[in-house]
């Protein structure tokens, strides 16, 4: 037996038992926001004219001014997480965002120590051997007051301590390991020749310098003249799927060096040091896209490409030359995606790069598009925002999708800044912002731009930003700036270019060589600027123009005042200097807020507009209902004997389906169907389906009553629109009715009938009850299930196989709920959502779906696929294969034949959303190409060749995304891996306290959700939990008894959670079973369930009030996926493989029988709904059925007393 | 909470007890007694009534029967109305059940249009919709429909199927996303007051500066008599379904929900009544 001892000895007098018990001195009175509050959001981020950094939410419908306001900026360049930018000071700065989760990062020091005869293990070393501090090669000497914080925006922790895990196991002797010799194989155990033993000394540091702008030590050679940055871009996060949060940062000086900032990464958000790329020319602005595209503009108005960029080599290894669309009118502006690329000319002009992808980063020609922009930026998902030329207000490219990447119109984004709604409350914010919000573009072409002096662009053949670099001049003249407005600023360059070298403010580069002060392009004669993709016409301001010649910035600004009122106004929107999109994620079917005045009442944003006049919208609606209960009752209820005037009559649905048929061989058969509903003589509701077909010209048919449908479960073949039902008696065969529509809308209808009868039949309607058990196929379907009293009860079970399940609209990997209805998912793309308490959604339209709290929902997951080669002595490892081999492209078995051209989506759901690429994070490891080498097809693959090695293999991916419909909200921005809620007894008086969550990141960080209500179920904030390594599962139990599971796949139990303990106090580490990894746990009321990688179910035995941690683990079972364990100690899991009488089903719920306070672990296994199930979680089932009066008797187990053993 | 959707349910579901007597001078063979029955208040009263028509005519002699026509206190009732709206103008504030009159001669031809069958029933329901369609859709969700689909429509209210009615009508109370609405409310006002059968004009569910408009905001445009001044006594009320929906209602909301089969709000405005 191993026991869970620990070094911080056993948990203290506030035991989870204890704590329990403890009343919360303090209830919870704060109200929380209603839970569209946390819808999800990004920023795009904004500098105006004044260097005032801006972010505009895609939830929200204002500017907000940058919470660091000290600093004016020229540039900036945003990521999700974090914005680099260009102060005023010519320093560069990055601004981390607030994140709940810390960044922090773990120093290590060793102290090594030999053992001699007098005075036994010493730090007395040999002359040869290492410090007695050392890293762990033990080459370098690391003394641990030595071990210093990388730079001020970072803060220790807390003290060294000694790490007392060692491979998952505790070391339990001071965190010691033991060798022969310096360096050896350590061990836990100290032997007899054990002459040197050494432990890791750990420490934490955090970035603190989260939320403000954090300067980057600059980069300055005082042997050569300053060169400050230029510009800036930020890029290359999809270069790596690492999570480490890969970031290249580009920046490009004055004099035209292009330089790279080392070692940035989201835990190292500063990166290391900055390093020369050369350049073949001297840049004058740079554009890192997402993924590996870079181009740079050269100051003479070529683009410069960079090639070579992977993830071995994020910097790239070779410059090629891009000539502009014109000759006479050089590219001034660029800006990359992911695959696209947009630019400006000199002549504002905005081009469309043809044909960029990874292959091909120069792509193949330019198409002009519509407007004149000073700068365009492409963000996330290549959508693109610019910045007008005339007005300098903000616009979106409407319309990009990835099949249009060009898109269809500029939209001006007419959002409101922060100051002008802080004018007027929050109930009044909606009515005024009428007034300022319009969906036209406002006409600048009457405040007078002035003609170009055609000297000056001579003399300025810079591509130039000129205003940006203008106004900040003089940032503290906002006269005098804004003076540059829109239009005129042309003019002012003029008379304000000469002054720049004056103002001096580092500009002083500016003044000399090619003039980068900002050099005004030219005005052409007739403006390309056409009204098609407007929604209203502008004046094309050359007209005007031609009436003010020669305009001198000195007339600019005498003339301006007038227009500049008009401009500058509180309703107004600001002058844009600089926009980038790198942080902002906008979808096609996003709806964003920025256009428009918002709509009141679509169904979409319902209950967006519930919050912001949630009294009285609720006042009209609430009396409604109220109104109409009362006729009910008014008129009905003392008349109910009185005959209705109409009678029910039988509604027949008739169509032509495909049938997957009873008999060998089993293939797809036409059949013709035919639903018939009836009332029956109690009012109630029930179908029958009817399937005719025709066997050797004999017509037949086979019927299901609707009452008897356990489920439907929806496209379980990839290539039909398909569908299956169970009964009871077809669960128990594991052989479902299989049909199949011709069409996908064919199918939903289908469903959302059939679906609706079953409900209907069995009474079942509207919003699953907070006690409803929820599971998840493996296609991500989510069903919910309403437990019988007599599924848990002591004895005569409910048999499982009846459980009814009803589908609910979205698409999840992981679903927890507790049984005040909180219920959270986690997609595959390792979303969070919170379900909002509707029902419906997806192919459940109409009145099979409530009105509101339905969203949209989008997931991503992978298709893996498998590239095969074989050693040959000619040519090396190629393509032909021995004729016994596998194909050589297929799936991870290798007995499919999968190609890259061939391998669809999963199902007709999914579309492709990127190329195929090498997947490297595969186990096992794999060398620079991504290939993996093993001796022979099937063997274990290694990340290296050796001479053994035949045959490798490397493993591509390919990402799809599906977008569907559900109740379901997103939690915003942490991407979680698990989620656990505290089951909770229906009848506990905790109703005032909030409900306990915890989660772990996909990052593996643990999590605790604080503020999570009933009426506030996606919580506030999150909470931070400290931990040595990644985590992998988390699970709380009803007595607030966190347990964990590490990645190194060790167990660890958390002290002294209580509701005013939220966090616990600290972790204690509890050894695995032997020679197992552990990879899931869930703890009910006081049991407390682990599941390994091997599939072994077990029991964690001897845990008491007083020792929470427990003694030893006992196996249970084989052949388990998944377990959950409920708030009655119940234990459901997903078992791997299930014999029925037909057919074998995989993924198959399984409710275990016999358990009883002294027997919790139970005795078998109960058989429910399977094939394809992933996920089940019965913790917000708390009910069951009172004992009878035969209590004492024995219950009797309806399967055997061992695992579900498949056959 | 309850769900939009109940609205709809508690709408089609809506039901008026109701007793039918025969008129005192029709001319019976034996004593007619009165029939009881639970009308829709979302139906048509000849679309209900067969057995209504069986019961009296089964004391009655073939030669007294003509066309069956429904009074209630001496006011004809207009058959192509939905039996809601003719109880909420007419009687709702009489008491349970609703007394209504069989008359099978003297068919008031001023008053009341003739139904010689059912078909005449459903080409009045279908141009109501298609009218509401015109209204909401340009005609474009209708147009777009199938025969059967219009069927549909006709069948689930003549068989009181509220599922296989909204199969189809949701797709009528749906609107682009970049609206905010229907083009123009369908909507009827009705008063016992004047002469006028009802008022009806074109009015948009949204403002022009964006907010939507209210109940209260249609009443003050095409029917400002209805609502009591600011500070005076309430004299009317405005009745939808048997409720009386606060004026704060967005009327786009109504219309979705609390519209007739006919896709049309038939608002009944109706005096306080007095105790």
């Amino acid at each position: 037996m191993v026991t869970a001892e620990s070094s911080q000895g056993p948990p203290g007098p506030n035991h989870p038992w204890a704590g329990s018990q403890d009343t919360d001195p303090h209830p919870s009175v704060t109200s929380f926001p209603p839970a569209t509050a946390a819808m999800p959001s990004s920023a795009l981020w904004a500098v105006d004219l004044f260097g005032r950094v801006h972010t505009l939410s895609t939830a929200g419908q204002y500017w907000e001014l940058c919470r660091d306001t000290q600093l004016e900026f020229r540039r900036v360049s945003a990521a999700t997480q974090c914005c680099w930018g260009i102060a005023c000071d010519n320093q560069v700065y990055v601004y981390v965002c607030s994140s709940d989760v810390p960044i922090r990062r773990r120093e290590e020091a060793y102290e090594n120590q030999r053992w001699n005869p007098v005075s036994g293990f010493c730090d007395t070393l040999l002359l040869s051997d290492r410090c007695p501090w050392s890293d762990v090669s033990g080459l370098q000497h690391r003394p641990l007051d030595g071990v210093a914080l990388p730079s001020p925006h970072w803060e220790w922790e807390s003290d060294w301590y000694v790490d007392e895990n060692f491979g998952g196991e505790p070391t339990e002797k001071g965190g010691w390991t033991y060798a022969i010799d310096f360096p050896a194989t350590y061990t836990r155990d100290k032997k007899w020749n054990s002459c040197v033993r050494r432990r890791k000394w750990i420490r934490y540091r955090r970035y603190k310098s989260r939320d403000s702008w954090a300067k980057i030590p600059s980069k300055e050679d005082p042997k050569q003249l300053p060169d400050p940055f230029n510009d800036l871009s930020v890029g290359g996060w999809e270069v790596t799927e690492e999570p480490v949060g890969h970031l290249s940062v580009w920046a490009v000086s004055l004099q035209g060096k292009v330089w790279y900032r080392e070692d940035v990464s989201h835990p190292n958000p500063e990166g290391s040091s900055w390093s020369l790329v050369d350049a073949p020319e001297e840049v004058a602005q740079i554009s890192c896209g997402p993924y590996d595209l870079l181009w740079a503009t050269l100051w003479e108005g070529q683009a410069l490409v960079r090639e070579g960029i992977n993830r071995n080599n994020p910097k790239g290894s070779s410059w090629s030359i891009v000539e502009p669309p014109t000759s006479e009118n050089g590219i001034m502006h660029v800006s990359v995606g992911v695959g696209v690329v947009w630019a400006v000319t000199k002549d504002r002009k905005v081009w469309f790069r043809r044909g960029v992808n990874s292959h091909n980063p120069c792509g193949t020609s330019w198409v002009e598009m519509v407007g004149e922009m000073l700068m365009v930026n492409v963000g996330l998902n290549d959508q693109v925002w610019g910045i007008g030329c005339e007005d300098r207000a903000m616009y979106f490219r409407q319309g990009v999708t990835p099949s249009e990447l060009s898109g269809k119109t500029w939209k001006a984004i007419v959002a409101g800044r922060e100051c002008d709604q802080s004018h007027c409350g929050s109930s009044s914010s909606l009515l005024s912002a009428g007034c300022f919000f319009g969906d036209e573009v406002r006409s600048s072409g009457d405040s007078a731009p002035s003609d170009t002096d055609a000297s000056l662009e001579v003399e300025k053949p810079g591509p130039a930003l000129p205003l940006l670099a203008e106004s900040l001049d003089n940032p503290r003249n906002p006269k005098g700036s804004s003076a540059a407005g829109p239009g005129t600023g042309r003019t002012a360059e003029g008379a304000m270019g000469n002054a720049c070298p004056a103002q001096g403010r580092g500009e002083a580069a500016q003044a000399s060589g090619p003039d980068k002060c900002p050099g005004p392009a030219s005005t052409p004669a007739e403006l390309p600027w056409t009204n098609i993709d407007l929604k209203e016409p502008r004046k094309a301001p050359s007209h005007s123009a031609a009436g003010i010649p020669e305009t001198t910035g000195l007339s600019s600004l005498g003339l301006l005042p007038l227009g500049l009122e008009e401009h500058c106004g509180v309703d107004d929107q600001p002058l844009w200097a600089w926009v980038s999109g790198g942080g902002c994620a906008v979808e096609a079917c996003s709806v964003l807020k920025w256009f428009t005045v918002q709509p009141g009442l679509s169904p979409s944003v319902q209950t967006l507009s519930l919050s912001i006049t949630p009294a009285q919208t609720a006042a009209w609606r609430k009396q409604i209902f109220q109104q109409l209960t009362e006729r009910t009752k008014r008129e009905l209820e003392n008349f109910r004997h009185y005959e209705q005037a109409v009678e029910q009559s039988v509604w027949v649905k008739t169509g032509a389906l495909q049938w997957w048929c009873d008999w060998k061989p089993h293939k797809w058969v036409d059949v013709r169907v035919a639903l018939e509903q009836f009332t029956g003589h109690d009012g109630a509701r029930d179908s029958i389906l009817f399937i005719y077909y025709v066997v050797h010209e004999e017509k037949k048919y086979i019927h299901v009553f609707l009452n008897e449908v356990t489920v439907l479960v929806p496209g379980l073949n990839e290539a039909k629109h398909s569908f299956a039902l169970y009964t009871p008696e077809r669960t128990r065969q594991r052989w479902p009715v299989h049909l199949a529509a011709t069409t996908e809308q064919d199918l939903n209808d289908w469903l959302a009938l059939l679906s609706l009868s079953c409900c209907e039949s069995r009474k079942v309607h509207g919003r699953p009850s907070p006690q409803a058990i929820w599971s998840i196929t493996c296609k991500g379907d989510i069903f919910v299930s309403e437990p019988s009293p007599d599924l848990e009860a002591h004895e005569h079970l409910l048999p499982c196989d009846q459980m009814f399940w009803r589908q609910m609209g979205g698409h999840l990997r992981l679903v927890e709920a507790n049984s005040r209805g909180v219920v959270w998912g986690i997609g595959y793309d390792n979303t969070a959502w919170v379900y909002t308490g509707g029902y419906g959604g997806g192919c459940f339209q109409g009145l099979a779906s409530s009105t509101s709290n339905i969203y949209t929902q989008s997931d991503v997951k992978c298709v893996y696929i498998y590239e095969n080669q074989r050693w040959n002595p000619v040519t090396g490892y190629t393509s032909r294969g021995l004729p016994t081999d596998r194909y050589m492209w297929s799936d991870a078995t290798g007995l499919q034949e999968c190609t890259k051209a061939g391998t669809k989506p999963p199902s007709l759901q999914w579309t492709w959303v990127s190329d195929w690429s090498v997947d490297f994070s595969v186990p096992g490891g794999t060398d620079q190409e991504g290939w993996q080498y093993a001796s022979d097809f099937p063997a274990s693959y290694h990340g290296y060749k050796t001479m053994k090695d035949f045959v490798r293999r490397r493993c591509w991916a390919r990402k799809c995304k599906l977008v569907t419909t559900g109740p379901w909200l997103e939690v915003a921005p942490i991407t979680l891996g698990d989620v656990s809620i505290i089951p909770e007894m229906p009848d506990s008086s905790r109703s005032g306290h909030s409900i306990a969550l915890w989660a772990v990141s996909d990052k593996g960080d643990v999590l605790c959700r604080l503020g999570v209500s009933e009426l506030n179920p996606a919580g506030s904030s999150w909470l931070h939990i400290g931990t040595d390594q990644p985590f992998a599962s988390v699970s709380i139990g009803a007595c607030y008894q966190v347990w964990a599971v590490a990645r190194d796949g060790s167990a660890f139990y958390r002290g002294s959670v209580s509701p005013s303990q939220p966090a616990g106090d600290c972790w204690y580490h509890i050894p695995p079973p032997p020679k197992q990894r552990l990879k899931q746990v869930s703890v009910g009321q006081t049991s407390v369930y682990a599941l390994d990688e091997n599939g072994n179910l077990w029991y964690r035995q001897g845990i008491t009030p007083s020792y929470p941690q427990g003694s030893s683990w006992e196996h249970v079972s084989n052949n388990v996926r998944r377990v959950s364990v409920g708030p009655l100690d119940q234990v459901w899991v997903i078992a791997d493989k299930v014999q029925g009488s037909h057919s074998l089903s995989r993924g198959t719920v399984c409710h275990r029988t016999g358990v009883q306070p002294r027997e919790p672990q139970g005795q078998g296994w109960d058989y429910g709904i399977g094939g394809g199930w992933d996920h089940i979680s019965v913790r917000a089932s708390a009910t069951r059925a009172p004992w009878s009066a035969s209590q004492e008797e024995e219950p009797s187990a309806p399967q055997e007393a061992h695992g579900p053993v498949c056959c | 909470m309850t769900d939009d959707k109940d609205v709809l349910r508690d709408v089609w579901f809506g039901r008026i007890p109701t007793c039918f007597t025969l008129y005192q001078d029709e001319i019976t063979e034996r004593e007619a007694e009165p029939y009881y029955l639970l009308l829709p208040r979302v139906s048509y009263l000849t679309l209900v009534t067969d057995k209504v028509k069986k019961h009296f005519q089964k004391v009655m002699r073939q030669e007294d029967i003509s066309e069956i026509w429904f009074e209630y206190e001496g006011t004809p009732l207009k058959w192509h109305y939905p039996i809601g709206l003719l109880f909420d103008l007419l009687a709702s504030s009489s008491a349970l059940p609703w007394n209504i009159t069989v008359h099978f001669k003297s068919f008031p031809e001023k008053d009341l249009l003739h139904c010689p069958s059912k078909d005449a029933i459903e080409a009045h329901f279908m141009s109501c919709i298609k009218e509401a369609d015109a209204l909401k859709h340009k005609s474009q969700v209708i147009n777009e429909m199938q025969k059967k689909d219009h069927k549909q429509l006709w069948m689930g209210l003549q068989n009181d199927r509220f599922d296989q009615f909204w199969a189809i009508n949701r797709k009528l109370m749906e609107y682009p996303a970049e609206e905010n609405g229907f083009r123009y409310i369908p909507f009827r006002i009705y008063q016992t007051t004047t002469e006028r059968p009802f008022i009806q004009k074109l009015f948009r569910p949204v403002a022009a500066e964006g907010q939507l408009h209210t109940l209260g905001d249609l009443l003050k445009e095409v029917c400002p008599s209805a609502i009591a001044p600011e500070d005076g006594e309430k004299k009317n009320q405005v009745m939808i379904h048997g409720i009386e929906p606060m004026l704060e209602t967005p009327l786009q909301w109504l219309s979705e929900h609390l519209s007739y089969p006919d896709n049309f709000l038939h608002i009944s405005i109706i005096p306080q009544p007095t105790d």
